[in-house]
Parts: structure tokens; C-alpha cells; sequence
């Protein structure tokens, strides 16, 4: 997966409306798009995201309609597109099956925000054989040993976790970022590497890229605006974000 | 059959440890965001740092003693026996541990390795508000900040064990994602440990989650089993045929099984049947296998992995998941694992009641229904040894309230 420099990635939840918003996020300077499949308990997600997860799940969106929704995505924008859920799902679906039907989709990376590099050796074995980039995050918390294990596995991108916590809208991000990133960089060589969690400002934007990323992941932010007002304040927030990107 | 055992204590409480990736053979493990990882890392650092110290030992044992209540009793329900028919069944007395129930025991060990770690904030998760009140009281014993998650129904139907909580000083937070239960108050108890990671530790309260909790809480419930197997040597000079106990997550089972796993005895966990058809919490013998709470487990969840909801009269049991442990059991074959519903467990409650003059929780009571049946099957001449977890005073209105509707 070869990713715009800088980078701008949204996250959207896999629901009828997906394809439309993605457009609407591309449209908006968006670079990649991270489709969140539901899953019951989203253990590293917010409050914003749970709700958009449960919402999904209550209209009915299993993990194969995800992919089916992610081929549509696919059919309308030219971003790289990266599905993000968590083990039970992907195990459930089985990890081959599952690579194998997102590459089928058009997914160029995948996220799964609870299996750590330790326990991943058969998903990214499944990943390898559709040439699917398997992505790690590393976070402020994270020992440098732990920072170079993730950034050196990762492929396409490393998910950088600019802030401690469950994924939603902040004021800060933490500011460990810098020292944070100095190891991630150091392991992860031309990897680029994207910040997320807490994404919610042009400012918080420009503040991952003057840090050295190659730029931002937005998801409940960007969720929050949609629920605000539907593609057209999503693509408004995109821009504006998109903007810290170059200042 | 009869066992002829050495008076000793059994297995020592860290025999089979779980390997390097926190597995008991395909389960455990740690699947959880990477913002905790370094805690759990600092947490074994520490649990292993704590049990190779005499000086946490000694003040376990002391507080275990003039705190808790230890050891327990073991208890020959002669009455009780009488009227079954059958084996003798003896019950250990875990109910009259300090807050009325086994969760202490863990809360206690965990709040001596909080302050070792110099975190001051706890948060925990409660079910039937039983590991809510023990780690409320450790935390007002150690000057802690506690801070609990509860569902909103186990909060209505449990409500004694809130207005205690409140009591010792912890502040519950309901919580209204989901049905409410255990399940919910874990999800958001691990979130708010995500955040506070760095200040805060996380008390979970049973034997499940990501490693090293499950081998943190079997180490420090293994007392249980410890004193019941010397107990048991003492009164009948042989070890009981069998070990029964409830299973939720299964810290309690996990607890009195283990010292007694190298020994010639049946170990059964029951597990909550609810209305004995569709609606129920069986792990283990409904379940299959897959990851909640960041530990790969069974799990009640349907083929997509989407975790169903539960149902059990008892707000302990009612949980999808169980302990990595317990799975590894099952599928090794050294423990069985059966399911009594919501009815049988009300029959065993009463019989306990009024025969004995203790009444059970209703987890509790899930096992009594299957030491019950286990007596007949064995006949006078065996030996049942039943966690009893913990005592039901919590339960009072909400069985009251069930049979005013009926």
C-alpha cells in the first residue's frame, strides 16, 4: 500500500451511507479511508464510536455485508482503503477467509486494534498471501522494545496513538507524541507513519505533522460530524483538517 | 471412589503456570490495545515481585486471618445430606469471609499489589456487587480511590450490595451500554483503565481477562481449595470424591479446584442454565471458542464472533465469557462443566435455607443443585466437597420480588 505524504485517513463505520460519505470524504482532501467493522465489544473504542458500531449492528451489518459495503467504497473513490475491527470478528469470519475476501473488496491494509505483533503470526500470514499491509500501533505508553516490534511488523503505515485512552474527540493530544514517534521512526524506516486517537483539530493536525508524522487518522470527530450533518459536514471537517496537513 | 491423600495442602497455588504469551495451552493470552500493554508487563513484574517476597506473604496471612476471617470453615451440611440421600456434602464456608463472599480474597492480594505498583486509583467491574464491596473495602482498609462499573440492571436487582459500596466510600458508576450486566460494567471498566492507565489500577475481579489477571486471581483464590483439601484430610481422613462449584468468569472454582487438579477428583463447574432452553449463560457447554476481555476463551457469540446476550437469576453468572483456565479444563478433559437453570438453583436455595440455617448466594445455589444430584449418583459411602461461594442476603428482594409476581 503506497500512501499519499502527507496523509490525511478517515474513518468511517461500515453502514448503507459508507459509500456516500466516502466520496464525501475524499472530496474533502481525505487520502485513505479506515472502515470500522462492528463488533459488540469495542474494547479500544469511545463512546462515539461504540454508538456508531451498535447503530450498525442494530441495522444489521454483519462483516460480510462490511465487505460488500467496502467494495462499493471501492468502486467509487481511489484512496487506499483499510477495514479496522478487532480479533473476534476477524476469527469469526476465519483470518484467511477474511484477507482474502477484503483483498477480494479492494482493502489494501487492515487494522485489528486487539491482536498485538506477539499473537499475529497467522493474520499476517493470511494478510502476506493477498498482499494486504498488516498495520500495528504503538502508543505513549509503549516501551521502546514494544515500539520496535510494532513500527518494524507494520506494513503500509504505523498507527501512531497520539493520545492514552479509548478512541474519541480531545482537546490535547498527549505530549509524548515527539519522544514517541523518535523510536516508532527509528524502527519503522520509510514507513510513513499517521497519528490517531483524539484527532479533532486542523490544529491537532498541523501539530502531528510540524512533530515529524506523515500525518492523521480522524474517526470520531469525524463521526460526530456526520451525525451533525450527514456528507456535507463531513466533507467541511475533512477540509478543514486536510488544510492542517500543509501549514 | 475413595482417596487415601497426604496431609498436605495440594498443588502449590503457581503450579502450571500459563507460558510466555499468558496461555493455558490455546488460551489466554493478551489481546488488548496496545495503550495497556506496558501496565499488564509492569502488573506480572510486580505479581511476581510480590509472591517472591515473605513480606507480601506475611501481610496477606494476617490480614487474611484478622480481616478476612481465615480459614474458612468447612462445613458437613448433615440435614442437608439427610434429606438428598446420599454422599456426604461438605460445604466451604467462603460465605463467611469478611463482605460475605470469596471475592475478597483476590481483592485483598490485588489491593497489596496496587500499592506495591504506587497506584492509588482502583477501578473494577461487579456483576452481583460481591467483588464490588470486597474491593470497596480493601480500598477503604488501604486509603484507595475506588471506583466501581456496574450495569444498570445488576445495580436494580443487587441494590443491597450498592448501597454498601456507597457506604465504604467507592463511587458506582452505572453502566447503560448493552443489557447492562457484568459484561457492560468489564467493557467500561477496561476503557477507563485505557484512559488512567498510568495512575489507575484495574481490579478485575475474576479469573478471566488478559493475562497475567487469570494466573493473578487463581493464585490468590487457591487458598479456597488450599485449606478445604487439609480441611477435608483432617475430617474424613481422604480427599472428597468431587469438588463442585459455580462458574461466571470462575475465580471461585478456579480457586478450590486447584489444589486438588494432580488428585484423583472429579472437579464439575455449573454454569447458569437460565430457563433452561435458549435463554442462558453456558459458556462452556454453549459457547465456542473466540476472544472477549482480552483473553481468547469460550465465548457465547454467534458466527460473525458478535458477543449474544445472557441471561441467568444471577447477576454473578450472567456473563459470556469464562477464565482461559477453565477452557483449558474442559478441553483437557480434567474438569466437567454443567448448567442448572434459574428454577433449580431457586429449589436448592430453599432446601439450603431451611435445612441448614444458611442462606446462599444464587450463584451459590447453582452448585448446590448439582452436588444435590452428584450425591445421589455416589451414594453415602463419597465425599462432596461445594465452594459456597458466597451468602445471598444481596438476593433477598430480588427472590422476594420474583415470587410476589408469581
Amino acid at each position: 500500500m503506497n500512501i499519499a505524504r502527507p496523509s490525511l485517513a478517515v474513518y468511517l463505520m461500515a453502514n448503507e451511507a459508507a459509500p456516500e460519505l466516502a466520496e464525501a470524504a475524499v472530496r474533502g482532501g481525505a487520502t485513505v479511508i479506515e472502515l470500522g467493522i462492528p463488533y459488540s465489544d469495542p474494547l479500544a473504542d469511545g463512546t462515539t464510536i461504540q454508538r456508531a458500531a451498535q447503530a450498525a449492528l442494530d441495522a444489521g451489518i454483519t462483516p460480510t455485508r462490511a465487505l460488500e459495503l467496502l467494495a462499493e467504497i471501492h468502486r467509487r473513490v481511489n484512496v487506499p482503503l483499510v477495514p479496522m475491527t478487532y480479533g473476534a470478528i476477524v476469527e469469526g469470519y476465519g483470518e484467511e477467509a477474511f484477507c482474502r475476501d477484503a483483498a477480494a473488496a479492494g482493502a489494501e491494509g487492515l487494522i485489528v486494534a486487539d491482536i498485538p505483533p506477539e499473537e499475529s503470526g497467522r493474520l499476517r500470514a493470511a494478510a502476506e498471501a493477498v498482499k494486504i499491509d498488516l498495520i500495528h500501533l504503538v502508543a505513549p505508553t509503549s516501551r521502546p522494545e514494544r515500539i520496535r516490534a510494532a513500527a518494524s511488523a507494520s506494513r503500509g503505515f504505523v498507527y501512531l496513538v497520539a493520545a492514552v485512552g479509548v478512541t474519541g474527540a480531545r482537546e490535547n493530544l498527549d505530549s509524548r507524541v515527539a519522544e514517541l514517534l523518535t523510536t516508532t521512526r527509528a524502527a519503522a524506516g520509510d514507513t510513513p507513519i499517521l497519528g490517531g486517537f483524539g484527532v479533532s483539530t486542523r490544529e491537532h493536525v498541523a501539530g502531528l505533522i510540524a512533530a515529524g508524522t506523515d500525518g492523521a487518522i480522524v474517526g470520531s470527530a469525524a463521526i460526530d460530524a456526520i451525525d451533525t450533518g450527514g456528507a456535507e459536514a463531513l466533507e467541511a471537517l475533512v477540509r478543514d483538517l486536510a488544510a492542517g496537513l500543509t501549514v | 471412589m475413595s482417596n487415601t491423600g497426604q496431609r498436605n495442602e495440594g498443588l502449590p497455588a503457581d503450579a502450571y503456570p500459563p507460558d510466555e504469551l499468558g496461555r493455558f495451552g490455546a488460551f489466554g493470552g493478551r489481546f488488548v490495545p496496545e495503550t495497556v500493554m506496558a501496565a499488564l508487563d509492569e502488573l506480572e513484574i510486580a505479581m511476581n515481585e510480590a509472591f517472591a517476597d515473605p513480606a507480601f506473604h506475611a501481610e496477606r496471612a494476617e490480614m487474611a486471618r484478622d480481616f478476612i476471617g481465615r480459614p474458612t470453615p468447612l462445613y458437613l451440611a448433615a440435614r442437608l445430606t439427610e434429606d438428598v440421600g446420599g454422599a456426604r456434602i461438605w460445604l466451604k464456608r467462603e460465605d463467611l469471609a469478611h463482605t460475605g463472599a470469596h471475592k475478597i480474597n483476590n481483592a485483598l492480594g490485588q489491593a497489596l499489589i496496587a500499592k506495591r505498583l504506587g497506584k492509588q486509583r482502583i477501578v473494577a467491574e461487579t456483576g452481583a456487587g460481591q467483588h464490588g464491596v470486597a474491593a470497596a473495602t480493601v480500598c477503604a482498609r488501604f486509603g484507595l480511590q475506588a471506583v466501581i462499573y456496574m450495569g444498570e440492571e445488576d445495580m436494580r436487582r443487587q441494590r443491597p450490595n450498592v448501597v454498601r459500596m456507597h457506604f465504604l466510600g467507592a463511587e458506582v458508576i452505572p453502566v447503560t451500554n448493552g443489557a447492562g450486566t457484568l459484561k457492560d460494567a468489564l467493557n467500561d471498566a477496561i476503557r477507563d483503565w485505557i484512559t488512567n492507565v498510568e495512575t489507575t489500577h484495574y481490579m478485575i475481579g475474576t479469573a478471566a481477562g488478559m493475562h497475567p489477571y487469570p494466573y493473578l486471581v487463581r493464585r490468590l483464590q487457591a487458598v479456597i481449595g488450599e485449606e478445604s483439601r487439609v480441611q477435608m484430610l483432617e475430617r474424613t481422613g481422604q480427599l472428597p470424591d468431587a469438588v463442585v462449584a459455580c462458574v461466571g468468569g470462575g475465580s471461585n472454582a478456579i480457586g478450590i479446584f486447584h489444589p486438588f487438579r494432580d488428585d484423583p477428583v472429579r472437579l464439575i463447574g455449573v454454569e447458569a442454565g437460565g430457563d433452561g432452553g435458549a435463554l442462558h449463560a453456558r459458556t462452556l457447554s454453549g459457547g465456542r471458542v473466540s476472544i472477549l476481555h482480552g483473553s481468547r476463551s469460550y465465548v457465547l457469540c454467534d458466527d460473525d464472533g458478535q458477543v449474544l446476550e445472557t441471561h441467568s437469576i444471577s447477576a454473578g453468572l450472567d456473563y459470556p465469557g469464562v477464565g482461559p483456565e477453565h477452557a483449558a479444563l474442559l478441553t483437557s478433559g480434567r474438569a466437567e462443566y454443567v448448567g442448572v437453570s434459574d428454577e433449580e438453583a431457586l429449589v436448592a436455595f430453599d432446601r439450603l435455607c431451611r435445612l441448614e440455617g444458611i442462606i446462599p448466594a444464587l450463584e451459590t445455589s447453582h452448585a448446590l443443585v448439582t452436588a444435590e444430584r452428584l450425591a445421589k449418583e455416589l451414594g453415602p459411602d463419597a465425599n462432596i466437597l461445594v465452594g459456597l461461594s458466597g451468602r445471598g442476603d444481596k438476593d433477598v428482594d430480588q427472590i422476594a420480588e420474583r415470587r410476589a409476581k408469581a
